[in-house]
């Protein structure tokens, strides 16, 4: 048996090799035996008109081609299971491998969500305290777990948001304020949820600036959005006037909780004044980050809101725990998904949450936190520092100085870290700092992995004076060099052909 | 590390969160070791009843997952890497999304598909975006034969004033009224941006897509699918009917019930609509020694470049569900799903005759794939007497279509390749014996 050789599948001396496609692995006749063949007849209560003309044109393979595919599509991958990715504002912690176990349990995995609450007790129990743990820890009320994502978390709170003021018959407040610092989410959620988006400059410490927040505040402003700790990685010095000026004013405040990671006990949003955060689980909370996704983004609020989180919330009564039936809260606001949502990710963050307590849970961001000032203060021998400390969880570097003087840009630094065996910092995010780094190691990490990464970074800014062009060229040690994104972007290539 | 700062404690780095902010001590349970902590998970995992014959559907599906998927999610090299931003060492994750791409395109016969939805029904809600934007019109029409929970969703992402949704009736076959719907196109309630039924539809009943479509573009409106993926193994795609998007659910490939979620939102479109489509893209490029390679792509569209200007604020992208949807694809093959579809509805005959055998006839004349509305007097007792029997027949349709009198003493029942014809005459003969 000979397989033709694919194309473009060459490997470039050792390591792992880029891989065919499926459809290039693809022949006829193999496959099968996965499930009974059905009678011939099975298909005579559908009429011609409705069935699929067009052949299914997809790829035929053993099951061992498949095997072989994708595992060794998975050694083209960098992740936290391999090694250091200080991913900044991504919180890419180790994900511990018990929770894993846990969501694939079968009594967790096999139950349908619409399956009558008698059936689901386990998970409804596992619901209803997840819902009362994170309310604990973001100083809140009452949680809805249904949000998918951070960024579904968003566009829920400032729905919650708007049916408050509407509620009160405030309907002209449609302004939703952010720092310039913010992610791109937070504007974005404003515009999806109809309203304006009003962008606030920060201040030169990185802060909001308090004054440019007045000015911007009035009767159209629904809500703030702020992220405490910045997308910085800086407590907010001036968050008792923020929150202050934001009520003053007749708006609510809105925290992205994307930063827990560094205030966990120390810092609860809800006792500070906030009225409505989310939390990324997939974050603070451990569960993985699936090369993009699956996460979650529960969101949390304050008395005056729990009127209008989505349902169905589970409740306990004395025949145990439920979902709460239609129109038990009149004024929830509508789904934001089906069913109960990503419950398989609850799972998992309920067990980091058992795991490690109210102490573990502290520990965790004074872990986080000090490893990010000690990787602040090595990265500084060789970075700018553009804001002064201590740090959280993460912190921002430029390599400012790197460019003017040598042309090496962040960019360039970050492909190199490639060839160092690190996976990059976030780059050029947030905006608003020059040839941005932003370097997130979070709590897992030991003490030689952050010093391991401080002397490649410092490596790289020497090599940088020394030898600039070896700095653009990489990665030389990755499967592929640097991509043509210009002629992707100009040419869009999204799928194989079905020709064959 | 302490040493190294010229700090003694850990507190000081703390020390700028305002006093009057320090939180007290958190109040949560004790923490456990691993050994007590998998014991407390496997007893409230063995606590949820998943041993019942179930009937029940409802958008979401049992089907058999082949081992290798699990096998291949499972894998840390995956699971553990994050948003393929550094394509030089994302390749996996980047060349799995491509050819996520390229099957749901085969599948659905849309070219453009995007994995980044987190289930059936927000990727329905963004092709109601999708279909305003593209327009510049304000009003979606959908059928009341989409799924509820979908509708629902898609509700509150319209939510602003100036978007309004309005319903089509079905007619007592079951589907979608096509003369209401041209009658609502035409109506002074403003131009319509986009259309939407489901095929199968919420009574698992088949629409006249091809019409339903003709009218939508007739009157300049988008036309917009929502599909099961595994029923388009054997049913016209959406491609082949005319629509401009398509939405759906990808649990049935490969990713397993879990109560709610993780779960797969298909969204696909066409050439046209490339630019509208929200989320990630994956495309093919070169690095430049001229390897193939693949990147993501048509980034001008998303949040983190565009701000409150992006077509959605959507960050993740669900590649870990696309994973298994690919995992699933491949293992099964063309004719594996076939025989899946196939078995189903073979199965799903099976049920129709035998609860009609004991007095459960169907509710509607329109034909079917694998699911069906039967109508059983005092269905939601009836419901809870055959649950503590051990059977979970389908859904109560009162509990999605509380005023409908066609449908109060109905019950929503499906079958897959997983559903045995013992299940069925089990289910059959209980039912006999509780409606006697």
């Amino acid at each position: 048996m000979t397989i033709d050789a694919p194309p473009a599948a060459t490997a470039r001396g050792a390591g792992p090799a880029l891989q065919p496609t499926l459809a290039e692995l693809s022949r006829p006749g193999r496959g099968g035996g996965k499930v009974p063949h059905p009678p011939s007849d099975a298909l005579d209560g559908i009429p011609t008109e409705l069935r699929r003309a067009s052949p299914l044109g997809l790829p035929e393979l053993n099951e061992p081609a498949v095997i072989r595919h994708f595992v060794n599509l998975s050694q083209l991958n960098y992740s936290v299971d391999a090694g250091f990715y200080p991913l900044g504002s991504c919180t890419m912690k180790f994900n511990p491998k018990v929770n894993e176990w846990a969501a694939r349990l079968h009594g967790f995995t096999q139950l349908h969500p619409l399956s009558p609450d008698q059936l689901a007790q386990g998970t409804l129990e596992l619901m209803f305290d997840l819902q009362s743990e994170l309310a604990e820890i973001g100083g809140m009320t009452a949680v809805s777990l249904q949000p998918a994502a951070g960024a579904q978390g968003e566009l829920t709170g400032i729905l919650m948001i708007r049916a408050y003021h509407q509620a009160r018959g405030d309907d002209d407040r449609r302004d939703v304020i952010v720092p310039d610092s913010s992610h791109g989410t937070n504007p974005a959620t404003a515009s999806m949820a109809g309203a304006r988006t009003v962008t606030v400059r920060s201040a030169p410490d990185g802060g909001v600036d308090l004054e440019v927040l007045r000015r911007a505040l009035g009767p159209t402003t629904a809500a703030v959005m702020l992220t405490n700790p910045s997308t910085l990685g800086l407590f907010e010095r001036r968050i008792e006037a923020l929150l202050e000026a934001v009520h003053q004013a007749g708006a609510l405040a809105y925290m992205d909780g994307a930063n827990m990671n560094a205030v966990l006990g120390r810092f609860r949003p809800g006792d500070a004044g906030f009225d409505v955060m989310h939390l990324n689980l997939h974050k603070t909370f451990s569960t993985p980050h699936g090369g993009g996704g699956p996460g979650a983004g529960p969101v949390a609020c304050a008395d005056r809101l729990a009127a209008y989180l989505p349902g169905p919330l589970v409740v306990r009564d004395e025949a145990g725990y439920r979902l709460e039936r239609p129109g038990e809260r009149p004024t929830a606001i509508g789904r934001v998904r089906a069913y109960q949502g990503n419950v398989g990710v609850l799972v998992r963050a309920y067990a980091y949450l058992r795991a490690h307590g109210a102490a573990g849970l502290r520990e965790v961001s004074e872990d986080a936190v000090l490893a990010a000032n000690y990787l602040r203060a090595r990265i500084g021998e060789g970075y700018q520092l553009p804001f002064g400390g201590p740090c959280k969880h993460e912190f921002v570097a430029s390599a400012s100085a790197l460019r003017r003087d040598t042309g090496v840009r962040t960019l360039d630094v970050a492909k190199r870290l490639i060839d160092h065996g690190f996976h990059p910092p976030t780059i050029y995010f947030p905006l608003i700092v020059d040839e941005c780094l932003l370097i997130e190691p979070t709590e897992t990490e030991s003490v030689d992995t952050l010093d391991a990464f401080a002397e490649a970074m410092l490596a790289i800014a020497r090599e940088a004076y020394e030898d600039p062009d070896r700095v653009k060229a990489a990665p030389s040690s990755a499967p592929v060099r640097r991509l043509d994104e210009a002629s992707a972007a100009r040419q869009p290539r999204l799928r194989w052909s079905s020709a064959r | 590390m302490l040493g190294a700062l010229g700090i003694d404690s850990v507190d000081v780095l703390f020390e700028d969160i305002p006093a009057a902010m320090r939180a007290r001590d958190l109040d949560l349970p004790d923490a456990l070791t691993e050994l007590e902590l998998a014991a407390r998970l496997s007893e409230l995992a063995s606590r949820n009843r998943v041993d019942l014959d179930s009937f029940l559907g409802a958008g979401v599906y049992h089907h058999y997952i082949p081992a290798a998927v699990d096998q291949i999610v499972s894998r840390g090299e995956f699971y553990t890497a994050y948003t393929p931003y550094q394509p030089e060492i994302s390749q996996g994750t980047l060349q799995t999304i491509y050819e996520y791409q390229s099957l749901i395109a085969e599948l659905t016969g849309l070219p453009v598909v995007s994995a980044s939805h987190y289930d059936g029904a927000a990727a329905t809600a963004e092709a109601a975006l999708m279909a305003v934007r593209a327009t510049g019109r304000e009003r979606i029409l959908a059928s009341r034969a989409i799924h509820r929970q979908y509708l629902d969703v898609t509700r509150t992402y319209l939510g602003d004033a100036t978007l309004r949704l309005d319903e089509l009736p079905t007619g007592p076959d079951g589907v979608t009224d096509l003369a209401a719907l041209e009658t609502a196109l035409l109506s002074d309630a403003g131009p319509v941006a986009g259309v939407i039924l489901g095929q199968p539809n919420a009574f698992g009943v088949l629409e006249s897509m091809t019409d339903a479509a003709g009218l939508a573009h007739r009157a300049g409106a988008l036309f917009i699918a929502v599909i099961e993926p595994i029923s388009l193994a054997v049913l016209s795609t959406p491609g082949e009917y005319g629509a401009d998007i398509c939405a759906g659910e990808g649990q049935p490939l490969g990713i397993a019930p879990q109560y709610g979620g993780p779960y797969l939102g298909i969204l696909a479109t066409t050439e046209a609509l490339m630019r509208q489509i929200p989320g990630r893209l994956v495309g093919e490029t070169r690095d430049l020694d001229g390897r193939r390679a693949f990147v993501m792509t048509l980034r001008a569209r998303e949040q983190d470049i565009r701000r409150e200007k992006a077509a959605s604020n959507i960050c993740t992208n669900q590649a870990l569900c696309a994973l298994a949807a690919t995992t699933y694809l491949a293992t099964i093959g063309p004719h594996g799903l076939r025989d899946v579809a196939a078995l189903g509805a073979a199965r799903a005959r099976e049920l129709e005759r035998a609860l009609e055998a004991v007095g459960a006839p169907r509710i509607h004349a329109g034909s079917y794939l694998n699911e069906f509305c039967v109508r059983v007097p005092h269905a939601q007792q009836v419901h809870q007497a055959l649950l503590d029997r051990g059977i979970l027949a389908g859904l109560p349709l009162a509990r999605w279509y509380p005023d409908d009198a066609q449908l109060s003493d109905g019950l929503l029942v499906c079958a897959t390749e997983t559903t045995t014809l013992g299940q069925i005459e089990r289910f059959a003969a209980t039912l006999r014996e509780v409606m006697a």
